[in-house]
């Protein structure tokens, strides 16, 4: 029987480093088999929240539980199995750059299993085949775009057929080809793969068309959550000014400064 | 007055925490250093790295050096009418003292720079931070074959230089100083001594590995993720190991050699 839980379950989040707050009581759930994707402004702490949910970082408060387990409570050992279950797309893609296309996909596999080469090759060129990039297996990564990079590291980080894939800023910088490969191989490897995906983005639109659900935030809070659609009819004007990318609203253009014109009037006293 | 006090104790508190934090990680990295005896091409890989290129430095100072102190030593020896213990005083400078020395401070330079530069690089692209969520450890598939590369390499660069730069002092003391090509060798055989000399030597040379690629690991490692937290890394490589090098070899000099008189 299908499980209803939430794969990933975060309550009552608080983190924060050198005095500032970054989370200030979140809860989020994220369903299996969704694509849930978690939206919010620059420096919202977005990335930080995949850390949170990986065991990179720990919280200073709340809970976060992955498949039941509670994250920041794991020993080491618990925690990189639980790793092993995670994929995860980071922003710069990460390759290692002393090994080859072939090499870097190949790494998780060569690292957590005893699989024979000749199998570790197939496993290999069927990833990079999926990202459509095994023609481009004996490449190092400085050779590659900054798309290819991503969809190798794509290709890497479902070497171990993870239950939970997720991709941090995945359409930052991308040409809008790129950009449209990424978008289909995203919700396409979560559908076949039966995976669960988290997106960590500010792209409004090409999130917006492939997830399922979308959580906003916006100074350590979800500001609103539910449907593409939903949010699209939302009253809230925050939430129609970030999703529409409207240049002014409850988000000022300027920074707090002091009076313009009186500013101006001021002779800097050096 | 107090202000400049605090600022002393920060400054000195936050050099312990860093001291403590080396003392950790350095540990965390032996605990992970038995697990390199079932993939020795880690550590083979390093070694290349690390010190076979190396060689052409150690190799060219190494000839250099002996030349040099052929030169120097025979000035001051001729006077004295003791220019056949030339090979002697020039092996005995080199394996007890320059070879190990020398080779730390330029192994410092060439390798120990690189291993920091590559290390902090890693870190501030991620590709430590994605190990980590491929549930692979840094510690031990990253830093562990260096550190252990190191550790294995500087002994032997440093034989190599001591080798290279006797075959330079007995080019110079033969070729252009007309010392006895006889002498120069059986009097070199006759007073350096196995253990007193040569193991010395070599112990000095692991310590001064040990220490050197500890520093240079973990500079990398706690590099702040930027092009400028690379950048200090690598000079404090350099300037932290060299300084401990110096520091270190006195006190091993003493320990070793001091009761001789």
């Amino acid at each position: 029987m299908f499980d209803e839980t939430p794969l990933v379950e975060i309550r009552g989040l608080r983190f924060g480093y050198s005095g500032r707050t970054i989370f200030d009581g979140v809860d989020i759930d994220i369903q299996r088999g969704k694509v849930t994707a978690i939206m919010g402004p620059s420096g919202t702490g977005k990335t930080t929240l995949l850390r949170l949910i990986g065991g990179q970082e720990r919280p200073l408060g709340g809970t976060i539980r992955v498949d039941g387990a509670s994250v920041p409570d794991l020993p080491r050992r618990k925690l990189f199995e639980l790793r092993k279950r995670m994929g995860m797309l980071f922003q710069s893609g990460a390759l290692l750059t002393d090994l080859n296309v072939f090499d870097n996909v190949a790494f998780p596999l060569r690292e957590h299993t005893a699989l024979p080469e000749i199998m570790i090759r197939d496993l290999v060129l069927i990833k990079l085949q999926a990202v459509g990039l095994r023609g481009a297996r004996e490449l190092m990564p400085s050779a590659l775009s900054g798309g290819m990079a991503r969809r190798v590291a794509l290709a890497r980080a479902i070497a171990l057929d993870p239950m939970l894939m997720m991709y941090d800023e995945p359409f930052s910088g991308q040409d809008p080809i790129s950009m449209g490969v990424l978008v289909k191989l995203i919700r396409e490897l979560n559908d076949a793969l039966g995976m669960t995906t988290i997106i960590v983005s500010h792209d409004v639109n090409e999130t917006a068309d492939i997830a399922d659900y979308l959580y906003l935030l916006s100074e350590g809070k979800v500001i609103e959550h539910g449907t593409p659609k939903r949010l699209r009819q939302s009253g809230s004007e925050w939430t129609r000014q970030f999703l529409e990318g409207l240049p002014d609203g409850p988000v000022p253009f300027h920074y707090p400064a002091p009076d313009f014109a009186q500013e101006l009037l001021e002779f800097p006293v050096s | 007055m107090i202000a400049t006090l605090q600022q002393l104790g920060m400054w000195a508190l936050e050099r312990l925490e860093r001291l403590g934090r080396s003392h950790l990680f350095i540990l965390r990295v032996a605990v992970g250093l038995p697990e390199l005896l079932a993939r020795p091409g880690l550590v083979v890989q390093q070694i290349f790295a690390i010190g076979v290129l190396s060689l052409p430095i150690i190799l060219v100072a190494g000839l250099f050096v002996g030349m040099v102190l052929a030169l120097q030593l025979y000035n001051t020896m001729v006077n004295f009418g003791a220019e056949q213990s030339l090979g002697p005083v020039v092996a005995l400078s080199l394996v007890r003292e320059l070879g190990p020395v020398v080779t730390a401070l330029l192994f410092a330079g060439r390798a120990g720079s690189a291993l920091a530069a590559e290390i902090g690089l890693m870190k501030a692209t991620e590709q430590l931070s994605s190990m980590e969520m491929m549930a692979v450890d840094p510690l031990r598939r990253i830093i562990a074959p260096r550190f252990a590369g190191g550790v294995f390499a500087m002994p032997m660069l440093a034989a190599m230089f001591s080798a290279i730069g006797i075959s330079g002092g007995f080019v110079v003391a033969t070729g252009l100083l007309g010392v006895d090509s006889n002498a120069y060798w059986s009097q070199m055989q006759a007073n350096v001594d196995l253990f007193d000399d040569v193991v010395n030597g070599v112990i000095k040379s692991i310590v001064f590995g040990i220490v050197v690629t500890w520093i240079a690991v973990f500079e990398g490692f706690d590099a702040l993720p930027t092009s400028e937290g690379v950048a200090r890394a690598t000079t404090r490589t350099v300037v932290n190991s060299s300084l401990a090098v110096l520091g270190l070899d006195f006190i091993l000099t003493a320990l070793m050699f001091g009761d001789n008189g």
